[in-house]
C-alpha cells in the first residue's frame, strides 16, 4: 500500500467525501488562503469552487450555529479551526445548542456537523495556541470527540465523522501532520467507536491519546529491549467511549497507564482510571497512573515548555517505578523530536 | 388591506394563543406543568401576523417565549399541552418543555432559553436554502435583549455579506427580564444601524395583526426584489412577569399605567372589534371561539391523562 502523510490523508478524505456527497461543504477562518490549513485543504477550492469552500468572518460563535442550522437542514458542514483554542469562542453553541438540539427535538432532527480543530504545540505556541480541550468536549453529552493518531485513522475516521449523523469534534495534533503511514487510496471508513491496538504486549497497558501514542510507542520500543512488553491502546474516540478493548487489555496485563495529550486534573485519564478501577479491580497489580500536561497554562520559553509536556522518558521512568525495575540506561537512546520539523512561527 | 377571510384567520391565531396561555395560567398552580413558562400574552399580534404571512417551505426559529409562534404555526394544542405536562405524547416526549418547544415537521426548527442562540441557526437554515437553491425564507425571531449579544451582530453581518434569504424578526418589549432598554443600549434605532449593513429594514409598533401581516408581506416582497436580508423591528408590551403567570407591577420596575395604555389597544380586542365592524356577527365569533376553547380543553384533558415517558427515554436520542 502507498504511504502518505497525515496531512494528505485529511485532505484526501475531504476531497473524496465532497465528490461523493454534494451536501458536504467546508468553511472556516482562512481555509482558502495559500496555506490551506497547513495543507490539509489543498485543491478543494480548485475542485469544488467557492460555494462549497469559503472563508468566514471572525465570528466563531455565529459560524458554529450556522453549521448547526445547515446540518439540521440536510447539509453536512465541515467547520475548520487552525487552533482548537478558538473553539472556546463557540462554547455557547457547542454546549447549549449543537449538543442538545437532537435531544430537545425528541429525536426528530439529526446534526451531521464536523468540527475539525488543530491542537498546537512547540516553538513557543504559548497558552492560547496549545490547548487540547479533549475532556472539556467529552464531558458534554451529545458531542462525539475523535482524536486520530495515524494517517490511516486521519482518513478513515474523518470519512466516518463526515458520514455520521451526530456532531463530531475532530482534534488533529499539529505534529502528527508530518507523520507518514500506509493509507488506502479508496475511501475506507473506520468506525468511530472502536479503539485500536497500536502495539501488542503482555506486561503493561498504556492507553494513549493523539500525540501521546507516538511517545508511548517510543517508550515501548526502549522497554522491549529491556524485556518489558507494552501494549499500546489508542481509544481514538473518547466520547462516547467504548472501553471494552481497553478493559480486556488491562485484565490481561494487570497494569494501566493513561497518557493523555491534555491536562490531568478532571481529564480523560481520570475517567479511564475510574473505569479501569471499577472493571479490572481484581486483576490490577498496581494503581492506574496518569500522565499528561502539568496543571498550568502552557509556558512559552523552551525549558518550561519541555517541562509542561510529557514524553517517552516520563513514561519509561514511571514504568521503572511501577514494575520496580533497575534504572534503564537511556544514554544511547535517541528520542526524536518532530519539533525539528516544526520551526515556527505557526 | 386584507380581506375578511384573512382577518378571521388572524383572529383565530390570536384567540388560540391568548386562550392557551390563559389555560396555562388557570392550571399552573396545580404544579403539574413543571416547566418555566414565558407567556406570549401581549405579543400575539406579532406571532399571528408574521406567521400568517409564512409559507410551508419557510422556516421558523424562535426563543423561549415561543408559545405564540408555535401555536400560530401549527394550530395544534394536543402535543403542545402534553409537552408542557411532560408527557410521552408531547412534541418532544416531554424532554423540551416550554422553553425548547419546536416542531421540525412544520419547519419550526429551534427554540432556546439562552438569548440569541437560535439566530445563527436561522442563518444556517437560510444558508441551506441558498446552497440547495430551494425556495423559502428563514424567519428568525428574537427579543430586544438579543441585540446586545455578539452573535446577533455576527449573524447580521454574515447574512448581509452573503445575501442570505433571512428575515430577522425583533420582538421588542423594551425589557430584558426587568432591565429597561434605555439602560442597556447605546443606539436609538436598531433599524438605522441594521440598514448600514445593507439590510432591508421595517419597523412597527402597532398591535393590529393585520398591520404586522401586511408589513411581513412587504418584507418578503422586498427580499425577493433585491435578495437582501430583512429586519423587522416590532414593538409590543409584555403583560405578565418575565417568567411565570403573574402580573408584576407591584414590584415597581414598571408602572401599571403603561400596561393600561397598551391594554386599550389589546391585539385580541382590537381584532375582534374590527371583525364586528367588517360585518361578522357576534354569533359567528362566539362559535369560532367556542370551538377553539373546546379544542384547548380537550388537549389539557388528554395531556393530564397521557403517560409519562418510560425511564429508558432519558438516554434515547442523545446520539442518533
Amino acid at each position: 500500500m502507498r504511504k502518505i502523510t497525515y496531512r494528505e490523508a485529511l485532505n484526501e478524505a475531504m476531497i473524496q467525501e465532497m465528490q461523493r456527497d454534494k451536501n458536504v461543504f467546508v468553511y472556516g477562518l482562512d481555509v482558502t488562503d495559500h496555506k490551506r490549513i497547513f495543507g490539509s485543504c489543498n485543491d478543494i477550492l480548485e475542485k469544488f469552487g467557492k460555494d462549497r469552500f469559503f472563508i468566514t468572518p471572525l465570528s466563531e460563535d455565529a459560524m458554529t450555529g450556522m453549521g448547526l442550522g445547515a446540518a439540521i437542514n440536510g447539509l453536512r458542514p465541515i467547520h475548520i479551526h487552525q487552533r482548537v483554542d478558538f473553539l472556546t469562542l463557540a462554547m455557547n453553541q457547542l454546549s447549549n445548542m449543537v449538543s442538545i438540539h437532537r435531544y430537545m427535538s425528541g429525536g426528530k432532527v439529526k446534526v451531521p456537523l464536523v468540527i475539525r480543530a488543530v491542537v498546537g504545540r512547540g516553538w513557543g505556541q504559548s497558552a492560547q495556541h496549545s490547548k487540547s480541550m479533549n475532556s472539556i468536549f467529552a464531558h458534554i453529552p451529545g458531542l462525539k470527540v475523535v482524536l486520530p493518531t495515524t494517517p490511516e485513522d486521519a482518513k478513515g475516521l474523518l470519512i466516518s465523522a463526515i458520514r455520521d449523523d451526530n456532531p463530531v469534534i475532530f482534534l488533529e495534533h499539529r505534529w502528527l501532520y508530518f507523520t507518514e503511514g500506509k493509507v488506502p487510496e479508496e475511501p475506507v471508513a473506520i468506525p468511530l467507536e472502536k479503539p485500536n491496538i497500536l502495539r501488542k504486549g503482555e506486561d503493561i497497558t498504556i492507553v494513549a491519546t493523539s500525540w501521546m501514542n507516538v511517545e508511548a510507542l517510543k517508550a515501548a520500543e526502549v522497554l522491549a529491549k529491556n524485556g518489558v512488553n507494552i501494549e499500546v491502546v489508542d481509544p481514538r474516540t473518547i466520547a462516547p467511549l467504548n472501553d471494552k478493548l481497553i478493559i480486556d487489555s488491562v485484565n490481561k496485563t494487570g497494569h494501566c497507564i493513561v497518557a493523555d495529550n491534555d491536562w490531568i486534573h478532571c481529564g480523560f485519564g481520570a475517567e479511564l482510571a475510574a473505569r479501569v478501577s471499577e472493571k479490572c479491580f481484581n486483576d490490577l497489580k498496581s494503581p492506574v497512573n496518569r500522565i499528561g500536561f502539568t496543571q498550568s497554562p502552557c509556558p512559552t520559553t523552551r525549558p518550561l515548555e519541555n517541562e509542561f509536556y510529557p514524553n517517552a522518558i516520563n513514561i519509561i521512568k514511571l514504568i521503572e517505578k511501577k514494575l520496580k525495575l533497575d534504572p534503564i540506561d537511556l544514554s544511547n537512546e535517541e528520542f526524536y523530536s518532530w519539533e525539528n520539523r516544526f520551526k515556527g512561527p505557526f | 388591506m386584507a380581506d375578511i377571510k384573512t382577518n378571521l384567520e388572524l383572529y383565530k391565531k390570536l384567540f388560540l394563543i391568548r386562550r392557551s396561555e390563559e389555560k396555562i395560567i388557570e392550571h399552573y398552580m396545580e404544579d403539574e406543568m413543571k416547566t418555566p413558562v414565558h407567556l406570549s400574552v401581549g405579543e400575539e399580534a406579532i406571532a399571528a401576523g408574521v406567521i400568517h404571512a409564512t409559507k410551508k417551505n419557510d422556516q421558523i426559529y424562535g426563543t423561549y417565549r415561543n408559545h405564540g409562534i408555535y401555536l400560530a404555526r401549527t394550530g395544534e394544542t394536543d402535543k403542545f399541552f402534553a409537552e408542557l405536562y411532560g408527557r410521552q405524547t408531547g412534541v418532544a416526549k416531554g424532554k423540551a418543555g416550554s422553553m425548547h418547544i419546536f416542531c421540525p415537521e412544520c419547519n419550526f426548527l429551534g427554540a432556546s432559553a439562552i438569548v440569541a442562540t437560535t439566530i445563527p441557526l436561522g442563518l444556517g437554515g437560510a444558508f441551506a436554502k441558498k446552497y440547495k437553491k430551494e425556495k423559502g425564507l428563514s424567519f428568525t425571531f428574537f427579543g430586544d435583549g438579543a441585540l446586545e449579544e455578539g452573535v446577533f451582530w455576527e449573524s447580521l453581518n454574515f447574512a448581509c455579506l452573503h445575501k442570505l434569504p433571512i428575515i430577522f424578526v425583533c420582538e421588542d418589549n423594551g425589557l430584558a427580564i426587568h432591565s429597561h432598554i434605555k439602560d442597556r443600549q447605546s443606539f436609538k434605532s436598531i433599524t438605522d444601524v441594521a440598514s448600514k449593513f445593507g439590510c432591508n429594514v421595517f419597523k412597527e409598533d402597532s398591535t393590529d395583526p393585520e398591520v404586522i401581516y401586511n408589513l411581513t408581506l412587504k418584507a418578503i416582497k422586498k427580499q425577493k426584489e433585491n435578495g437582501k436580508p430583512c429586519m423587522m423591528h416590532l414593538k409590543y408590551y409584555r403583560y405578565l412577569e418575565h417568567v411565570g403567570i403573574n402580573k408584576d407591577f407591584k414590584f415597581g420596575y414598571r408602572p401599571e399605567e403603561e400596561y393600561k395604555k397598551w391594554l386599550k389597544v389589546d391585539p385580541v380586542d382590537l381584532q375582534r372589534k374590527k371583525l364586528l365592524n367588517m360585518g361578522i356577527s357576534e354569533k359567528e365569533l362566539k362559535d369560532l371561539e367556542t370551538k377553539i376553547i373546546k379544542q384547548i380543553n380537550k388537549s389539557v384533558e388528554l395531556a393530564k391523562k397521557a403517560p409519562f415517558p418510560d425511564c429508558k427515554e432519558v438516554l434515547a436520542d442523545v446520539y442518533v
